[in-house]
């Protein structure tokens, strides 16, 4: 029983079925990616599991419990962290501001009425983010205002976000998306560097072999929103389904 | 000090000081001379100073924390006049309990409103806000006669039941009072050529305006604060880092509608009267451009805003052709007359147009208000030191 388990999803928009029947088990301290062509249902597979979409079929359940019709919200409470296509900050904020905006959700809750109280003065919470900065190696840029950042830097201050969480389930949707190389590799490094050091699930999903390859123990492979085959990456790198995937679309293009 | 770092106490004691000295500040020249007019040290006017500085401060919490712009917040402010009226109809002329009902009434009505408009955001959100307001104007004007007093607005009168008063003899005018204190009563201060009047109730708007200020400086360095700068800035991040996006905006919502109701009830206090064209959307337009004029989103900014909005509205306005012909009295008759007519179209009625002219050059050359300006002037005269907490003046709250 995996934490992560979808079960017979699936998701039509008007004529177009997005997912067909899809059925994932993520197993809990694992990397795994799920691959496939453009249009396979990467992203509706993930904004289903985020409470973004509500799938027409079948269930998804994290932990045991089902997420489906929970607020996008209440499924990052349950202990599910999403990094977005684009890096997703506050751009107008400072990288602090940034990184203790998580720290006060892990704390306190989806809502607090804390109006009162003085932000800078709350020492656990400033502790926890400067922490965490310093995990991504951030410390330096606390005081700059996050949209000014590279684009890297956004991606690195957008996990790091998500880990101040703690979360038990980290998805990423094509972290490495628009990067250069330089900025590619910082990120995988940085992942792996986070998978050793903590208890955490990561799935994820990327067009990128170089970075599936380099950090998944497990790949799903998706193609027409249906998985096709789901194994080892060295089983997939030859396996002949997802050649006659990725080449048709090759083909096709 | 009072739970707030160095730098936003020395602000909170700056304005204090202000209000404390407003009187002299605001009457720089000596009665009599040509230059009385542009005095503003009057009682009337210094309490509008201070309630539409609440009532902007009120709006910036919304507005310039969370990006929501209302286009009804007058509503709220006229819901909060008539409560504060009708408690001075029907319980006491003591101005406290009509203050704190303005508040929890106009709480409550924008919770309604709030819960509501919210449903939507952007401009949606905006033209919801504005359909309320002018629902409520047409209202008070209309069917809600018996609460109103519709066209012709209420004021207490001596008849009036006012459980807790004695009965007034007749003939006598039932006034404001604070523990008997008259709201209206004023002392005057003659300093050579000067008067300096000294008046109640302004004195005690100036020191709601305080803890009102004081309390959005806590709301401002809060993690609330910060949590409703966030939904500006990107609502899809914070949904996604598990906080509700809808709670802290409508807390927002109510706290600046209850700041409206709060302006309301003081306005009541100073001035015991209401009218429905409180309540008008020229009037929610007033306070957005109170804002935007000071600098959205700063701490000061709006209670500038409402000063200068004010000021223009009440000294610019005074000014006819008489008094243009007498300065330009010097120039040759054919070239007075042409500078008079050129400058009347910005004077007297025509001081919206004044208004307007500055409210473009502002939002074009300083889109950061007139704090922005004050900065950029600190700067010109080099303290530079602010370079490193402050990297875009735009996007930090301070000041």
């Amino acid at each position: 029983m995996g934490i992560l388990e979808v079960k017979n999803v699936g998701k039509r928009f008007g004529g177009l079925q997005a997912l067909g029947d899809v059925n994932l088990s993520v197993a809990e301290n694992t990397v795994h990616a799920i691959i496939g062509p453009n249009g396979a249902g990467k992203s509706t597979l993930l904004n289903c599991l985020v409470g973004k979409l509500i799938p027409d079929t079948g269930s998804v359940m994290f932990d045991g419990q089902s997420v489906l019709g929970r607020k996008p919200f209440e499924i990052n409470q349950m202990g599910i962290s999403r990094v977005f296509q684009t890096p997703e900050i506050f751009g107008d904020l400072s990288v602090m501001e940034n990184m203790m905006i998580p720290c006060f959700a892990k704390r306190d809750g989806a809502f607090t009425a804390n109006a009162y109280a003085a932000m800078m003065r709350d020492k656990e919470i400033i502790e926890r983010a400067e922490h965490v900065l310093e995990d991504m190696n951030m410390a330096d840029k606390r005081h700059m205002n996050a949209a000014s950042m590279s684009r890297g830097d956004k991606r690195r201050l957008e996990i790091g976000m998500c880990l101040s969480q703690e979360p038990r389930l980290l998805l990423l949707d094509e972290p490495t998306a628009g990067m250069a190389r330089a900025d590619t590799n910082n990120t995988i490094d940085l992942l792996k560097q986070i998978k050793e050091e903590r208890d955490i699930t990561i799935s994820i999903i990327e067009h990128d072999m170089h970075v599936v390859f380099s950090l998944a123990e497990r790949i799903t492979v998706l193609a027409q929103g249906t998985p096709l085959v789901e194994d080892t990456p060295d089983n997939i790198k030859g396996h002949p389904k997802v050649r006659e995937a990725y080449l048709g679309e090759a083909a096709a293009a | 000090m009072f739970g707030l770092d160095k730098k936003d106490f020395r602000l909170l004691l700056l304005v204090a000081v202000l209000v404390a000295l407003a009187p002299f500040i605001l009457n720089p020249f000596p009665e009599g001379s040509g230059m009385a007019q542009f005095n503003a040290g009057y009682p009337d006017l210094m309490q509008r100073f201070v309630i539409f500085g609440i009532f902007a401060i009120g709006f910036n919490i919304l507005f310039g924390l969370t990006g929501y712009l209302s286009f009804g917040h007058a509503a709220f402010l006229g819901v909060g006049s008539y409560a504060a009226i009708w408690m001075m109809k029907l319980l006491t002329m003591n101005v406290i309990p009509a203050i704190i009902v303005s508040v929890i009434v106009a709480g409550i009505f924008s919770l309604a409103v709030g819960w509501i408009s919210l449903r939507r955001s952007g401009i949606y959100f905006s033209i919801l806000t504005l359909a309320f307001a002018q629902m409520s104007y047409s209202l008070a004007y209309s069917v809600l006669t018996p609460i109103t007093g519709g066209e012709t607005g209420l004021q207490p009168k001596v008849n009036d039941p006012r459980i807790l008063d004695g009965t007034l003899a007749n003939g006598a005018t039932p006034k404001a009072n604070l523990f008997g204190l008259e709201m209206g009563s004023s002392f005057n201060l003659d300093v050579g050529a000067w008067v300096f009047t000294f008046n109640v109730g302004y004195y005690l708007a100036g020191i709601v305006m305080l803890l009102a200020f004081y309390l959005s400086i806590r709301i401002f360095r809060s993690p609330f604060g910060m949590m409703l700068r966030a939904v500006k800035s990107n609502q899809q991040r914070l949904n996604y880092t598990g906080l509700n996006a809808k709670p802290y905006t409508l807390a927002a919502f109510v706290i600046s509608g209850m700041y409206a109701g709060l302006a309301g009830g003081l306005m009541v206090a100073m001035d015991t009267q209401v009218g429905a064209e409180r309540m008008f959307w020229t009037a929610s337009g007033e306070v957005v451009l109170m804002s935007i004029l000071g600098g959205v989103g700063t701490l000061i900014g709006p209670v500038l805003g409402a000063g200068a909005i004010k000021y223009m509205e009440n000294i610019l306005s005074k000014i006819n052709s008489d008094i243009l012909h007498t300065w330009f009295a010097f120039l040759p008759d054919g070239l007075e007359d042409f500078v008079v007519t050129l400058i009347y179209p910005f004077i007297g009625k025509g001081w919206h147009l004044t208004l307007g002219l500055i409210f473009m050059l502002v939002v074009i050359f300083l889109p950061g208000g007139l704090v922005e300006g004050g900065q950029r002037v600190a700067r010109l005269f080099g303290r530079k030191k602010k370079s490193t907490d402050t990297p875009d003046g735009k996007t930090t709250p301070a000041e």
